[in-house]
């Protein structure tokens, strides 16, 4: 914790217990952190997404009790939970949609970073254990998309395990390794069974390591301004923003309900209602929605770079497009950190979200046409934000003034912080 | 700026939605007849007779060929279940509880009717036995080998999940039932295959040779009709079914809807009990994001922000 | 936690009604998601649909005892000798451990003599669980140890039930339970 804790111990059990374990002293100090007090709504994604790992932690080890993962057992043991147990159903449509409400939140979450400029110093780890924390779902996700067995599930593993098999010499022996056989099978099923459940748990501490490191930084803010005096830039965490993320967890949960309630299956795919067949390929496979922008990448790279096959090319612009985000930090050359200030930034940056969500409709569109065209559009502008625009913005753009203190920014309504004022309309 | 975060949550919950329905009816095959099925929206529910006498449908014409493999018997006297009984009809003891599937009568009857291997008994061997309401439907074929063998190659699909195993179930199983047709004169079909122009496939290759080129391609101004063939014959023809209701047309029609209406049960049997416990968990959540606001507006009221 | 000692002016007192109100709101919820989370652990559907079993008897001799099972538990059925059945019907009620019938298929209390352990007396049912702590007691079998009281004995913990499946010593507290069952012929029962 960065602030001095303000904790005094009142009885004599929490003088004793203060000594030894002071958890008492620590749950304090976490619930009065000093938080900005103009945080927006995007900010309420973080507690918005601690509550989406929480929810598919409790599912899936609920699932888990009911689940056999089996080849021959796997996909009527889903069945089995859909029909027999007792809020099966339940359980198994908050998990398979809490996946996607995870992702949901957790782009948002990232937009927003990348938006307000807290990839930035000193907040430099923060953003590279959330990058991690990205990659361990994605991982996460994919195996848990395989364990119904269904005929998506199996191509899903086969393909995105072929994505190894790009890689001259090595390639093919990590696949086999990653399979444990020439194909997908009952070894492929177990192994992602047991990783599937294990790394949720790495999740969870890679995100106690998320949360510690803005508590020793302090949280970023609209103005991205530091904070200069607790006192007046702060607020404690209790009970401003548990209260204003409980409201936001709410509203998040009402469309959440609206998609497990009401339309459960609308974000999967009829095939994997088919058993896994291994003799036959479904005619259009597409991941779930969260992946089709990366998987969009993937498949835009259509040409041969020298001597490096089209094939490899876009298994390597795929996981580029995620290794770019490790090293943003020392990408961006400007000193603002919010974009708010920013306007020529604000101006690439939407282009960059529509890019993103470009992407995301030509990954599930098939491969011909004019959708290649866009997917490859929207590629190179995916790259040359990080690696051309934003390096060079931040030497030739000019900033707008920034507020002197984010108590300045909320008391004046002073033109330099006018767009924060447009910002905060539901306040 | 705001309002860029606005479209891409907008948007990225659209996108949630597309795929499921932009890839729908692929293949060239006709719009399906989109019909209005009792069980659509947030307050539908099944409607039990039309389910009842789907199951007769299904007994009668489709198990022949097609299994419903995750469905038990017992299935038929659960809560939701065309079967399902509030109070127990006259003449049964009353020790029996109605409402408990494996005590149904009409399931127990139901599940007399069909033989189940069982076994193995004391000297190894397996027996057949009369079911009983845990057992599972029995399946038409022992195995998919048997399945193909006597359908000319192909599968019947399972149908107990068929109406989620297909993009539009209820609307394509409907349209598919009621939409064989005479197969159009510019095509010829090979033995053992059925025209429907609801079923996805590429009739281009069934053209006949003189409305194709040199290269197999179809001649510029022909048409390729669309749909495909399938191995199944048309299953269903007016008055092959006898319904018990004289008010309820023997149809084909009627035959489709209600045999839609047993299998999209089959496939979601706890829809019901889904969308009743959604609307209270909606309103409950309603409740909760406007107290909580309250709450929040009342904590932040003197702070500048 | 904090708001109470919270030295921050303008902090509402925590006593508001409407705080109050959404924290209880949101506990009717918290108490709402532990249902389906405790009620998924209770047995499904497939599990309560497999509750009864039929046995046939018409094999079983004079002397012998099978095994069945049922709701995942071992029933012992026994025929028992005429001697067998004279020595369970004596016994006085004063001799018993456990003066209750323990029988599924008789409403209320009864006293554990024979006749309220049986339906016909020539065949004893009982599932085949030591009341003391769930072992399978021995005696069904030919050649198994059938303990001091010709019944059954437990060898977990050392617990002898006689011919009517009562216990006569050893650590049990109960007579090994009658299940629910019925004879659909003389020579056939259904369990459950």
């Amino acid at each position: 914790m960065s602030h001095a804790s303000t904790y005094k111990p009142q009885t004599a059990i929490e003088r004793w217990l203060d000594k030894r374990l002071p958890i008492v002293r620590f749950s304090d100090d976490f619930m009065n952190f000093p938080t900005p007090k103009n945080l927006n709504y995007w900010w309420t994604f973080g507690a918005i997404l601690v509550v989406c790992l929480v929810i598919q932690i409790i599912t899936g080890v609920v699932l888990a009790m009911h689940y056999t993962p089996h080849k021959d057992l796997a996909f009527d043991s889903i069945e089995h939970i859909m029909r027999d147990v007792n809020y099966g159903w339940l359980m198994r449509y908050v998990h398979a949609n809490g996946a996607a409400m995870f992702f949901l939140a957790v782009y948002i979450h990232m937009f927003r970073g990348l938006y307000y400029g807290s990839y930035k110093e000193p907040r430099e780890l923060n953003w590279i254990l959330g990058v991690v924390i990205f990659l361990l779902m994605m991982a996460t996700a994919f195996m848990g998309y395989v364990l119904p067995w269904g005929q998506m599930s199996f191509w899903a593993a086969t393909v995105i395990t072929n994505f190894f098999t790009a890689f001259p010499i090595i390639g093919e022996p990590i696949k086999t390794l990653l399979l444990g056989g020439p194909a997908v099978d009952n070894a492929t099923l177990n192994r992602f069974f047991s990783l599937h459940y294990l790394l949720p748990f790495a999740i969870f501490g890679v995100v106690v390591l998320h949360i510690w490191a803005f508590h020793t930084s302090g949280n970023n803010n609209p103005t991205g301004v530091d904070v200069k005096d607790v006192k007046k830039d702060t607020v404690p965490f209790h009970p401003y923003y548990t209260v204003k993320d409980g409201f936001a967890i709410a509203v998040f949960m009402l469309l959440f309900a609206a998609f497990v309630f009401f339309n459960p299956n609308g974000m999967g795919h009829p095939d994997n209602y088919i058993p896994a067949n291994p003799l036959v390929t479904p005619a259009h496979i597409v991941p779930e929605w969260y992946f089709l922008p990366f998987y969009a990448i993937l498949r835009a790279i259509t040409f041969d770079i020298g001597p490096v096959s089209s094939k490899l090319c876009g298994v390597l612009a795929m996981f580029g497009s995620i290794a770019v985000l490790f090293v943003l930090p020392w990408l961006d050359t400007s000193k603002v950190r919010s974009m708010r200030y920013r306007p020529v930034a604000q101006l690439w940056f939407v282009l960059f979200v529509v890019a993103c969500l470009a992407l995301g409709f030509f990954g599930g569109k098939p491969a011909e046409g004019w959708y290649v065209l866009g997917s490859q559009i929207a590629t190179a502008y995916y790259f040359a934000f990080f690696l051309i625009i934003l390096p060079l913005l931040g030497l030739f753009e000019k900033a707008k003034p920034q507020p002197k203190s984010i108590a300045d920014s909320v008391l004046k309504k002073a033109p330099a912080s006018s767009v924060g004022a447009i910002a905060q309309p539901a306040e | 700026m705001r309002r860029s975060f606005l479209i891409n949550a907008a948007a990225a919950a659209a996108l949630a939605i597309i795929p499921a329905a932009a890839i729908a009816a692929g293949g060239g095959a006709l719009e399906y007849k989109h019909q209005h099925w009792h069980f659509k929206g947030p307050f539908g529910t099944y409607d039990r007779e039309a389910m009842q006498r789907g199951f007769q449908v299904y007994k009668t014409v489709c198990a022949s060929c097609h299994g419903v493999e995750q469905l038990a018997f017992r299935n038929l006297g659960d809560k939701g279940g065309p079967f399902y009984l509030e109070e127990c009809p006259a003449g049964v003891p009353e020790t029996t509880n109605c409402k408990v599937p494996a005590e149904n009568p009409v399931v127990k009857a139901i599940a007399a009717e069909y033989t189940v291997k069982d076994g193995p008994d004391d000297l190894g061997d397996m027996f057949d036995r009369p079911a009983a309401p845990s057992d599972k439907l029995p399946r038409p074929f022992a195995n998919e080998q048997q399945a193909r063998a006597a359908n000319g190659g192909a599968y019947p699909p399972n149908l107990a999940l068929i109406m989620k195993a297909r993009h539009h179930g209820p609307d394509y199983v409907y349209s598919l039932l009621t939409g064989y047709q005479e197969a159009p004169e510019t095509v010829t079909l090979g033995p053992g295959q059925h025209y429907n122009p609801y079923f996805a496939g590429d009739m281009s290759q069934l053209l006949k040779p003189e409305y194709r080129d040199a290269e197999g391609h179809p001649l510029p101004d022909v048409k390729v009709p669309p749909g495909g063939v399938l191995a199944m014959v048309a299953p269903l023809s007016d008055g092959v079914i006898d319904y018990a209701d004289p008010a309820i047309p023997e149809t084909v029609d009627q035959y489709a809807r209600d045999v839609v209406e047993f299998l999209t049960w089959a496939s979601e049997p706890k829809m019901e009990e889904r969308k009743s416990l959604g609307v209270v968990t909606i309103g409950y959540l309603l409740i909760l994001t406007i107290v909580l606001f309250f709450s929040y507006r009342a904590i932040w009221a003197k702070i500048d922000h | 936690m904090s708001a109470s000692d919270d030295t921050h002016q303008g902090e509402p007192t925590r006593r508001d009604f409407i705080h109050l109100f959404a924290g209880a709101t949101a506990a009717v919820g918290a108490a709402g998601v532990a249902v389906p989370l405790v009620h998924q652990m209770n047995p499904d559907a497939s599990v309560l649909a497999l509750s009864t079993k039929d046995v046939d008897l018409s094999a079983l001799e004079v002397g012998q005892a099978i095994k069945v099972f049922w709701q995942g538990k071992p029933v012992f059925i026994r025929r028992r000798t005429a001697e067998e059945i004279a020595q369970s019907e004596e016994t006085p009620i004063g001799a018993l451990k456990d003066k209750q019938a323990r029988n599924a298929n008789i409403a209320g209390k009864a006293d554990a003599e024979d006749d309220n352990r049986v339906i016909n007396p020539q065949y004893i049912v009982v599932v085949g669980v030591c009341t003391h702590l769930g072992c399978v007691p021995l005696g069904t079998a030919q050649g198994e140890v059938r303990g001091d009281f010709g019944g059954w004995f437990c060898p977990c913990h050392g617990s002898h039930y006689d011919n009517s499946g009562r216990i006569r010593k050893g650590p049990a507290p109960e007579n090994l339970a009658v299940p629910p069952y019925q004879f659909t012929s003389d020579t056939a029962i259904r369990i459950g």
